[in-house]
């Protein structure tokens, strides 16, 4: 009876294969597995924004007498680190299309370059932080400077663990090639950088563009 | 050179902490010089702490759930004995003490217990049911395994150095502020809840995925066994809900380590914003728990009765309509903070709503009984104690959802006995129930039904003789968390509570002859077959325990309790002529990183709440280089050659055949 | 496997941020033309915020209408996800993050708000206990 039974179960698909219907083939490949996966880390990643994002909306007005944020942001700044971070984005995806052809010069070559744009970005925000440290205007001034430098601070350092992760995917491949678990971790480090700069577009707006507005 | 930590943390000068500590070192280096010298420690690292197996993985979140329950409830014990002794008298645990003692138990049964459970069940089971191989991310697994281990070794290391937290499971500022909790104990609490969360959320991910894109041939969603679907449901929330907490948890570090002022009293610090954030994840955090209860229930509950689970549709519905409802009632757990009452009332209304779908469930339990042929055996028996508890502590729930109610009874022992009573009737009988009906297929062998059903019914007895008098006596005005009281009509009410535990402690010593009788017996409880309880789900298509890839070749799948169909057929259409076509079968390498990675995680963590800064540096560069070298491996596979599928799946068919036929079925 | 078979399974479904199988020219126009989008919409933005072109009181709705406009064109052109049946669990992902994100934000928000209508001020109550 227990060979009927597994008999069967292994038997089904070549019953089956009569039939057009195939309802469900089975498991994914490793890539969108993977991938899949790694969406739903960054998606638990956005969640985590959106508390400090929620802090910052509930303690913005919280400045005990301390500076305000149209008093302290420099939108000339900020706007070159969304050129830098958006460039870097788009370098990040022709990276993407290298890897997807395996050409290997191209796609060390469009991995520098997001490197140094990306580092460019966070020696402008370090820039930016020290100044207002050096102002008097730390976090620990208010609420609303806490929630400010923990808001683009964990965006910061979100983009400097991207860098580290960078540099490491160069490391690989250079010495493994575009073996297929690199090219899994290459699409899981693309969407990881792309989500970075959707969220950088909702820090400018929120903090700083509503923030000057005021 | 090492921070804050001197001496003076370990504490000398109170006994009950110091002998304790005294008692488990011993009792953990006499484990590991036993494991040592006996030679075992090859195996263990071979076969256990480098596993990447899912089935492994499980039994080691379980195995931690069940150390840790006997901490959580040893400190439930010396609670319930401080409340029955300290009438017009300070009893024998002085506050500091106490309020150590409910912050850890809440602690440790939410995060060390009741997760673990769960997230071990699911680990062990999923997989098996789907018809695959293991979970989508098994490395990964292991971290996210002994990222947890780490979290629940920091809060007993607080026990003997240092202290813990004093403010409850949920740390509320300004009481958790480095103001008025200066010592390390709310830092332990940090630290062990924000290492074990990234544990949680990857198994969040893993099994998500798993579930979503890793199903058998012909499996499809609505072919899924209840319980993959409750798995769904409570990995999805995992994902959703513990990033609120780490980023809670991290903004109270950030005030307690840099003086940020998220929820101080000064600089325009918002202390309620604490409570609002830290519910955002608490509320979806119960439901992460009973989902997976919820979906043990539906398996036990269609086997024993002989029946496919009723209303299967409404099920999967019920249950995904409590996964996005859970995440719209938070506000229920501090109604009393001043939000207005249009805000209150939404909150409430909403509360009173998710009760529902959980009826459709209960209703669909009972209509599959219905007509069905019940077996009573023990996981039937918790799952029909669980009907009963949980539905009188959801009728409490619905009390409580009433915000003018609630008004006099938050924070009152009514609350504690309701939370209680859906968590204990609820979580943990369903983990009971599944740690009995998963066992054989764990193990090889059944556990003995005798003294689990004797521990059902101390436990049972128990629950309702320690906890209905909470009920009472939070209408009588009792506060939770009182060290002592003054308050006549109070006492008989906890002197009964009090015996109520005892008899809960009888039923957990039952639990454990009932493991050590199994051992012993094992031999005469073996489960040859696989399928020890004519189970209906493909779990039960592999052998006990299964071999290491599960299916020899991964079946496929025509409907809804896929072995049940298979079974059937079987009887009709009598042995299948073609064999298998057995091919080779890739699994995933053991690895240390989860090991190491844990390893290194403890220190940082450690470090961090002494304020030891280069332990911290040294721990993060470890971690950090494990990540590579584990990245940098060439080999993370093995094959398995078809010929030694073969063999495997040839024993496990003839042992399989051999029960049958001695048992008179053919 | 037949072939059919082996077609089902690979255009089933679409990993996310991977693109359709096509050329290199059309994946680099795509990318281009995303980065020139996101570039138009966050001049925009920025010279909104600065401006007194506009009517004051719909300079905050239009930088979030641009933010929104800009995260869109990052997931359309640099993460490839699209409304196609092969990416329909990635969206469900994606909207399941989204309404969570709302419920967070959108609820901390009214909640807060509240709260903070009817009760007293923090340093008030510091003050009181002095």
């Amino acid at each position: 009876m227990t060979d009927a039974t597994l008999a069967f179960a292994q038997g089904g698909s070549q019953h089956l294969a009569g039939t057009a219907t195939i309802v469900h083939d089975g498991p994914a490949s490793k890539r969108i597995v993977t991938g899949y996966g790694f969406w739903i880390f960054l998606l638990s990643d956005i969640i985590m924004f959106s508390c400090f994002f929620a802090a910052y909306a509930v303690l913005v007005g919280q400045t005990a007498d301390g500076p305000h944020g149209s008093q302290l942001f420099d939108l000339r700044s900020v706007a070159a680190e969304t050129g830098l971070l958006l460039l870097s984005s788009f370098t990040c995806g022709l990276a993407s299309i290298a890897a997807g052809v395996r050409n290997e010069r191209w796609f060390q070559a469009a991995m520098a370059a997001t490197c140094v744009l990306g580092l460019a970005f966070l020696a402008l925000e370090g820039r930016e932080f020290a100044s207002l440290v050096a102002q008097g205007a730390g976090p620990t001034r208010s609420a609303f400077l806490s929630s400010f430098f923990s808001l683009v601070g964990c965006h910061g350092m979100h983009v400097s663990a991207g860098i580290l992760w960078l540099l490491t995917m160069m490391a690989q491949v250079f010495a493994k090639g575009f073996r297929a678990d690199i090219q899994r971790r290459l699409l899981c480090f693309a969407l990881f950088w792309h989500a970075l700069d959707i969220i950088w577009v909702a820090v400018f707006s929120v903090v700083y563009l509503l923030g000057s507005a005021v | 050179m090492f921070g804050k930590l001197s001496w003076a943390a370990i504490p000398f000068d109170q006994p009950i902490p110091l002998i304790t500590g005294a008692v488990v070192l011993v009792a953990i280096l006499a484990v590991l010089a036993w494991v040592v010298i006996a030679g075992h420690l090859p195996y263990l690292w071979r076969e256990w702490i480098t596993s990447v197996d899912h089935k492994r993985i499980g039994v080691m979140y379980t195995l931690l759930a069940s150390v840790m329950l006997l901490r959580g409830f040893s400190d439930a014990i010396m609670m319930r004995a401080q409340q029955a002794v300290a009438y017009h008298s300070q009893g024998y645990l002085p506050p500091e003490h106490f309020n150590q003692i409910f912050s850890a138990h809440g602690t440790i049964m939410i995060f060390f217990v009741a997760m673990p459970f769960v997230i071990g069940l699911m680990n062990l089971v999923v997989p098996l049911q789907l018809g695959v191989r293991d979970v989508a991310f098994p490395t990964l697994n292991s971290v996210g395994f002994w990222l947890t281990a780490t979290g629940a070794l920091l809060v007993n290391v607080s026990l003997v150095v240092g202290e813990f937290a004093r403010t409850g499971w949920l740390p509320y500022p300004p009481l958790s502020e480095l103001t008025y909790s200066p010592g390390v104990g709310v830092d332990y609490y940090l630290w062990s809840l924000l290492i074990s969360g990234v544990g949680t959320l990857v198994a969040g991910i893993n099994l998500v995925t798993t579930v979503l894109k890793l199903r058998t041939r012909g499996m499809t969603y609505l072919r899924m066994p209840m319980f993959c679907w409750t798995t769904l449901a409570s990995n999805l929330l995992i994902v959703a809900a513990f990033p609120i907490l780490t980023a809670t948890l991290l903004m109270l570090m950030l005030d307690r380590y840099f003086g940020f002022h998220f929820f101080t009293n000064e600089a325009g610090g918002n202390v309620m914003m604490f409570m609002n954030l830290i519910w955002a994840w608490g509320h979806p955090e119960v439901y992460i728990l009973i989902l997976p209860a919820f979906g043990i229930y539906s398996e036990v509950v269609s086997t024993f009765s002989g029946k496919p689970l009723f209303g299967y549709r409404s099920m999967v519905l019920a249950t995904m309509a409590i996964c996005v409802i859970s995440f719209m009632v938070w506000l229920h757990h501090f109604f009393t903070m001043g939000a207005g009452p249009d805000v209150n009332a939404i909150f409430g209304i909403a509360s009173m709503i998710i009760a529902v779908p959980t009826g459709v469930k209960i209703y669909n339990w009972l209509f599959t009984m219905y007509g069905g042929r019940i077996r009573f055996t023990t996981p039937m028996m918790w799952s029909l104690g669980f009907m009963v508890t949980f539905i009188i502590g959801g009728l409490t729930g619905v009390l409580v959802a009433v915000p003018p109610a609630d008004f006099l009874l938050h924070n009152s022992l009514f609350l504690v006995a309701h939370f209680h009573n859906v968590i204990i009737g609820g979580v943990l009988f369903g983990a009971f129930a599944g740690y009995t009906y998963w066992f054989p297929k764990a193990f090889g062998f059944r556990l003995h039904e005798g003294y689990g059903k004797a521990a059902f019914w101390f436990w049972l007895v128990g629950f309702y003789v320690a906890f209905f008098p909470l009920y009472a006596v939070g209408f009588l005005g009792m506060t939770r968390r009182m060290q002592h009281y003054n308050v006549a009509e109070w006492r008989p009410w906890l002197l009964v509570a009090g015996f109520g535990a005892v008899l809960i402690l009888i039923g957990i010593v039952f639990q454990i002859m009932q493991l050590v009788v199994s051992i012993r017996h094992r031999a005469e409880l073996r489960d040859a077959t696989g399928d020890p309880w004519d189970g209906r789900s493909l779990e039960w298509a592999t052998a006990s325990p299964p071999p290491v890839f599960n299916f020899a070749v991964m079946p496929d799948v025509s409907g809804a309790d896929a072995y049940w169909t298979m079974k059937m057929h079987a009887r009709e259409q009598g042995p299948g002529s073609s064999a298998p076509d057995y091919r080779d079968v890739e699994m995933p390498r053991n690895s240390p990183t989860g090991f190491v990675c844990a390893f290194f995680a403890t220190i940082m963590g450690f470090a961090l709440i002494w304020h030891i800064w280069w332990m911290v540096a040294a721990g993060g560069i470890g971690a950090f280089a494990t990540f590579v070298a584990f990245a940098w491996r060439d080999h993370d596979e093995y094959v398995i050659p078809a010929a030694e599928v073969a063999r495997i799946d040839r024993a496990n068919l003839d042992a399989r055949r051999a029960a049958l036929s001695f048992a008179g079925s053919a | 496997m037949s072939d059919q078979l082996q077609q089902y399974h690979d255009h089933a479904d679409l990993a996310p941020g991977d693109e359709e199988a096509g050329s290199i020219g059309s994946k680099l126009l795509g990318y281009v033309v995303g980065l020139g989008l996101a570039i138009l919409l966050t001049a925009t933005s920025f010279f909104i915020a600065g401006t007194n072109l506009v009517w004051q009181p719909s300079i905050p709705v239009a930088i979030i209408v641009l933010a929104i406009g800009q995260m869109g064109v990052h997931l359309v052109f640099f993460l490839h996800i699209t409304t196609g049946a092969d990416n329909t669990n990635n969206v469900l992902a994606l909207a399941f993050g989204l309404l969570i994100v709302f419920l967070v934000i959108g609820g901390s928000l009214w909640i807060m708000s509240n709260l903070n209508h009817n009760m007293m001020p923090m340093d008030q109550i510091m003050q009181m206990q002095r």
